[in-house]
């Protein structure tokens, strides 16, 4: 480089200091190891992170704690419980029950997957596991839904059963959809949030259907 | 002239770009999105209204430059927006006679998108009409008891995907071997045929609906209507294609997609929704060793 060569370090600039960067204090004792507390203490800090996302979803509003700490034990313990309500429908042959355990799960699982692949291609900035976080825990209504359905049903099945259940999971497909699409919506360009809440709708649509339609033996 | 603004902006963004400083407009970088001229582009051709294949074979070569491997090269696929997708939509319901679907929405951006949903939503919404017109259908009877059949919404799947993505396959086939046999002027990529196949189904959501009502009339009044409706939009994307064929092979194959359309709205309405029964009782026929048999007319 021909015009450094007239460029010279001038002697009072100290080129000295130390290389390594320093991680935080020093001092043992404010060392944030979780190797040496109590298992109780772990367990019980990723119950709380969970059951404070609960919390959020029944009551959404625009705070970022799902979308910036995610985890998957929520959704999975939800979807387990769901589909493990979906069982016990009654059927004359195999081919004409409800859906088995297995296809609930893959269901939930499969659809949240596409969701998030759909809004990624179309776009949007939030992150897979965020978006697959957020979709899992929102259905924490329709769980709550199939609960009610179950104990609806243990009473009566008549046409006013019938109704109470219409009512209940119509109303909790509604919670789910607007919670999902609170928490979702802003990450989307804002010429296509139609496209991406479109197949939300569609995927507790789907769940809801299972919920209402299932019939004890 | 915002060209040349955002040329200035992306030169002070990116110095190293080549840039030729003559009367021409300046080179834009591979990377930029072709969207840029789009908007002027529609405008013209609304108003010509002319044949710029040459400009979209140009253009659809532009966009699609990322390799196959990244996520970039899926994302153009889903490059539409909301009032896109909704022109598409309606495009496919109202067909204006004589213009052609692919060239008037698609125009070298064909999406993934509508074809996708609009097959999962027909797929659901055949499956839970066909569950609720069953239900009311057997709903009197006191030997019916309810079952959701949801072993028939695997099948629904199978069959409208199958039908959505390897039709398509099989006529883009086609089409390119008879390109090669007979210069055609217009010719289609593998998305455009799915796109058009795509949209040309979103009719049938709102006719499963209309097949709850159980009357034989009113469901087979409303098969003839959608089939009228989703194969004119074939017919008029596919015609163009294959009519500097041979006469024989032109009508063969409009015929053959016809009927292929034709079969899946009438095996779905087979399939899926049990025959609504007659009004009036059943005849009781004494039978000759003196146990009565009822036969349930289906």
């Amino acid at each position: 480089f021909p015009g450094l060569a007239d460029v010279s370090i001038s002697q009072d600039i100290p080129v000295e200091g130390e290389i390594t960067v320093p991680v935080g204090s020093h001092s043992p004792d404010e060392d944030y190891s979780t190797l040496d507390e109590p298992v109780r203490d772990t367990i019980m800090r990723d119950l709380k992170a969970v059951g404070k996302k609960f919390v959020h979803v029944m009551y959404p509003r625009k705070s970022s704690t799902l979308l910036r700490d995610w985890d998957l034990w929520g959704p999975l313990v939800l979807c387990v419980s769901l589909a493990l309500m979906l069982q016990g429908g009654s059927a004359d042959s195999k081919d004409d029950g409800g859906p088995q355990f297995a296809e609930v799960f893959v269901i939930i699982w499969f659809g949240a997957v596409v969701i998030t692949l759909n809004s990624k291609l179309l776009g949007g900035t939030i992150s897979f596991f965020q978006s697959l976080c957020v979709l899992g825990y929102c259905v924490l209504p329709l769980t709550v839904a199939m609960l009610v359905c179950r104990l609806v049903l243990l009473v009566g099945t008549g046409t006013i059963s019938f109704i109470i259940r219409l009512l209940v999971v119509v109303a909790m497909f509604g919670w789910s959809t607007l919670a999902s699409t609170a928490f979702l919506a802003d990450s989307q360009p804002p010429n296509r949030k139609a496209l991406v809440v479109y197949p939300i709708f569609l995927f507790y649509f789907v769940i809801s259907w299972m919920i209402l339609t299932f019939t004890p033996q | 002239f915002a060209e040349f603004d955002d040329a200035a902006n992306l030169l002070a963004a990116n110095p190293d770009a080549t840039t030729i400083s003559i009367d021409e407009p300046v080179e834009i970088p591979k990377n930029q999105h072709s969207r840029l001229q789009e908007p002027g582009r529609e405008e013209d051709d609304e108003l010509l209204g002319t044949d710029d294949s040459d400009k979209t074979e140009l253009l659809a070569g532009q966009k699609k430059s990322a390799p196959f491997w990244t996520f970039e090269y899926y994302q153009t696929f889903f490059d539409v927006d909301t009032y896109q997708v909704l022109d598409r939509i309606k495009g496919s319901v109202f067909p204006v006679p004589g213009k052609n679907f692919v060239r008037l929405y698609i125009r070298s951006n064909p999406d993934l998108y509508g074809p996708f949903w609009i097959c999962a939503t027909l797929v659901f919404t055949i499956a839970v009409s066909g569950n609720l017109s069953n239900f009311f259908i057997h709903l009197g009877k006191p030997t019916y008891h309810y079952v959701p059949e949801f072993r028939k919404v695997s099948i629904a799947a199978t069959t409208i995907y199958a039908y959505a993505w390897l039709v398509p396959l099989a006529l883009w086939g086609f089409l390119v071997w008879r390109n090669s046999k007979v210069m055609n002027i217009v010719s289609y990529s593998f998305l455009e045929i799915v796109c058009v196949y795509g949209y040309s189904l979103f009719i049938y959501i709102p006719t499963a609906i209309l097949w709850i009502i159980p009357q034989k009339v009113v469901r087979w009044v409303l098969v003839v209507f959608s089939l009228c409706l989703s194969g004119s939009v074939l017919v008029m994307t596919f015609w163009p294609a294959v009519r500097d064929d041979n006469r024989r092979i032109a009508l063969a194959t409009v015929g053959t997609i016809l009927l292929l359309h034709a079969l899946l709205a009438v095996g779905c309405l087979a399939y899926f929704f049990d025959a609504p029964e007659l009004d009036f009782p059943a005849p009781i026929i004494p039978a000759h060793n003196g146990t009565t048999v009822t036969t349930k007319s289906r």
